[in-house]
């Protein structure tokens, strides 16, 4: 038995079971969600340095033998990813302490929190395909409640595209996890993967696959299907704006990765190199969409875009390097882009508003803010030696080696853009004047307690990209595991099903 | 009987489509409805159409005799019903709330997130 794989998924649960039970004690459900999200986090890392010591863990659910029942499987990639949720939902949970209106918390924003966290965390450790639907489902369905909190105008248009669309990729998901079944007969994904390399009918694998590529690329918000993002990330209150930022696109980039690495690794020359050019015009089309932009959080939502592009080009070349690039990318980007989420949603407290125009001289009154938003805010343009100078050199360096030169000048391109709204951001919020005629009313005085509580996660994010920046070597190799796992297909099969070369398909 | 069933398939997708591109929200939900349905109905049939025949194992036996129906699409048609159940209850809920604070059916009428 191995519990560690079932608890980053069963605490997050329980937390929101028994959240819900205190549904009128806020000061239990504040208390409940720093235990439950500090659990999450423990159990992650338990589970991780289990994987990193004994290789790929599979646990059968209800002891039924692996192609027959749902199987739960960590290998590297998802034990990481299930450690940057728990970093993020810890994070996040403290932020939330100090900054969530009490009428939000009311209406259940820290259950919900924990379904969502379940919901990504079983996603990423599940071994059964129509499991992975579920698993999205349930964090599908607390991300909408999460994201209307509030009922405001801006949140329900918002919400209308957010649910249509996820609701869409959910259905195509769905189709094709039928078709695939009637193709193969099992749900199991390395058993998937195992019967499909036998299969001759090549076509239809590569609709099933194309299939695929659209349903998880509407969740990773990747062109040309990435619109309800834009629309909807900067509506939510801002602690959800900045969970949704830092896990859900990134369910969906690992759903890919887990997905064009197991099972449909069959024609890369067709498949990956879709997915190259839906990399490539992912990062144009976020990063034009960013610069066009003068509201705090639909910069940062429209740079979720162009970011996504990074890593679907570390899988889409396919190389040894790209893939441990990939992985490294995703890392780097969790941590920082929930920072930038957090930190607007302190610049908003302190200012009362998200519109560039009306903000400014934050750097005369608060210098440590403005300091504590540079480090994420270089790290996503690439600037060394902070984390994401080492995710793109990754990226760019493999797509030099893989001789994709075309989209390789996009990447350097694209950082520099994210530079230039970077530089956007921070001139016209923290270096210009206070406007005079600021037309927006004065927040109430922050208490220093609430500060407290919204500073220490940011520091903490900054103080883990800044490890990783002067420190790349721990994640480089762990990267590196992940992607030698990723690339090695029979591992994971002989993982799940046992010794393969006994039996026949 | 499969062809008739991809033919009805095949109708609800397109009706599906055509009520989601219309303007107005309510028949958006409706195209949402209706999708789900043709999927779910698209899995029942990918297992192929048996009639007559559940998998029960006879006593005595390890195996079912003969073609047997395959329960698992069922099982997932069951499941994949009660998430779509409960994901359009939300939107049906969703749609009336959002009437209520834009007083807009019209989509086109709903682009304040999108400049």
């Amino acid at each position: 038995m191995n519990p560690q794989i079932a608890l980053p998924i069963l605490i997050p649960l329980l937390a929101g079971a028994i959240s819900l039970v205190f549904w009128r004690s806020r000061s239990m459900q504040r208390f409940i969600a720093v235990a439950g999200t500090a659990g999450l986090l423990l159990t992650a890392l338990w589970l991780l340095t289990t994987v990193n010591r004994d290789g790929i863990l599979v646990m059968n659910m209800g002891g039924w033998p692996a192609p027959f029942g749902i199987s739960l499987v960590a290998d590297l990639l998802g034990a990481t990813m299930v450690v940057l949720t728990g970093i993020i939902g810890f994070a996040v949970a403290l932020f939330s302490l100090g900054s969530v209106k009490r009428s939000h918390e009311t209406y259940g924003y820290f259950p919900l929190m924990h379904l969502l966290l379940a919901g990504v965390a079983g996603a990423f450790l599940t071994g059964d395909i129509f499991n992975l639907y579920v698993w999205f489902e349930v964090m599908l369905v607390a991300s909408f409640a999460l994201l209307i909190l509030g009922s405001e105008k801006a949140q329900m248009e918002g919400a209308i595209k957010y649910v249509t669309l996820n609701l869409i990729s959910s259905v195509v998901f769905l189709v094709a996890v039928g078709l695939l079944y009637g193709m193969v007969g099992t749900l199991n994904m390395a058993d998937i993967a195992f019967r499909l390399a036998t299969l001759e009918d090549d076509g239809m694998i590569d609709v099933l696959a194309m299939m695929f590529m659209v349903a998880f690329g509407i969740k990773a918000a990747a062109f040309p299907l990435f619109f309800w993002l834009p629309a909807s990330y900067h509506t939510a209150p801002v602690a959800v704006s900045a969970l949704f930022a830092g896990l859900l696109t990134k369910v969906g980039v690992y759903a890919l990765f887990r997905v064009f690495t197991l099972i449909f690794n069959q024609s890369p020359g067709y498949t990956h190199e879709i997915l190259l050019w839906g990399a490539g015009l992912t990062m144009l089309s976020g990063v034009l969409g960013a610069a066009a932009q003068y509201e705090f959080r639909r910069i940062l939502s429209f740079h979720i875009v162009s970011q996504i592009g990074y890593m679907i080009l570390g899988l889409a070349l396919f190389t040894p390097l790209a893939l441990v690039g990939g992985v490294f990318y995703i890392a780097h980007h969790i941590i920082v882009k929930t920072n930038l989420f957090l930190i607007s949603g302190i610049v908003q407290r302190l200012r009362g508003t998200y519109e560039l125009k009306s903000l400014g001289g934050l750097y005369q009154s608060h210098p440590w803010l403005a300091v504590l938003f540079l480090i994420p805010a270089l790290s996503l343009a690439g600037m060394p030696p902070l984390s994401g100078f080492f995710a793109k050199f990754l990226v760019i360096r493999a797509g030099l080696e893989a001789g994709a030169y075309g989209v390789t000048f996009i990447a350097l391109l694209v950082g520099l853009l994210t530079l230039y709204s970077m530089i956007k951001i921070w001139a016209e919020v923290f270096w210009k004047a206070t406007p005079s005629e600021a037309d927006v009313d004065p927040p109430p005085s922050v208490g220093s307690k609430e500060m407290w509580l919204m500073l220490a996660p940011v520091v903490a994010l900054g103080m883990c990209t800044l490890f990783i920046g002067l420190n790349a070597e721990p994640l480089y190799a762990l990267a590196e595991a992940s992607a030698g796992q990723l690339l090695d297909p029979d591992r994971y099969i002989e993982a799940v099903l046992g010794d393969t070369q006994e039996k026949t398909p | 009987m499969e062809p008739l069933m991809a033919v009805a398939i095949g109708i609800l997708f397109a009706a599906a489509i055509y009520m989601m591109l219309r303007r107005s929200i309510v028949k958006l939900v409706i195209g949402l409805m209706l999708l789900s349905n043709a999927a779910n109905l698209l899995i029942f049939a990918t297992a192929g159409m048996v009639r007559g025949a559940p998998p029960l194992v006879p006593k005595g036996m390890t195996a079912p005799a003969g073609a047997v129906a395959d329960p698992l699409p069922q099982a997932l048609v069951l499941t994949a019903i009660v998430i779509a159940f409960g994901v359009l209850s939300f939107a049906v809920v969703l749609v009336r709330r959002a009437w209520e604070i834009v007083r807009a059916d019209d989509l086109d009428r709903m682009k304040d997130t999108d400049t």
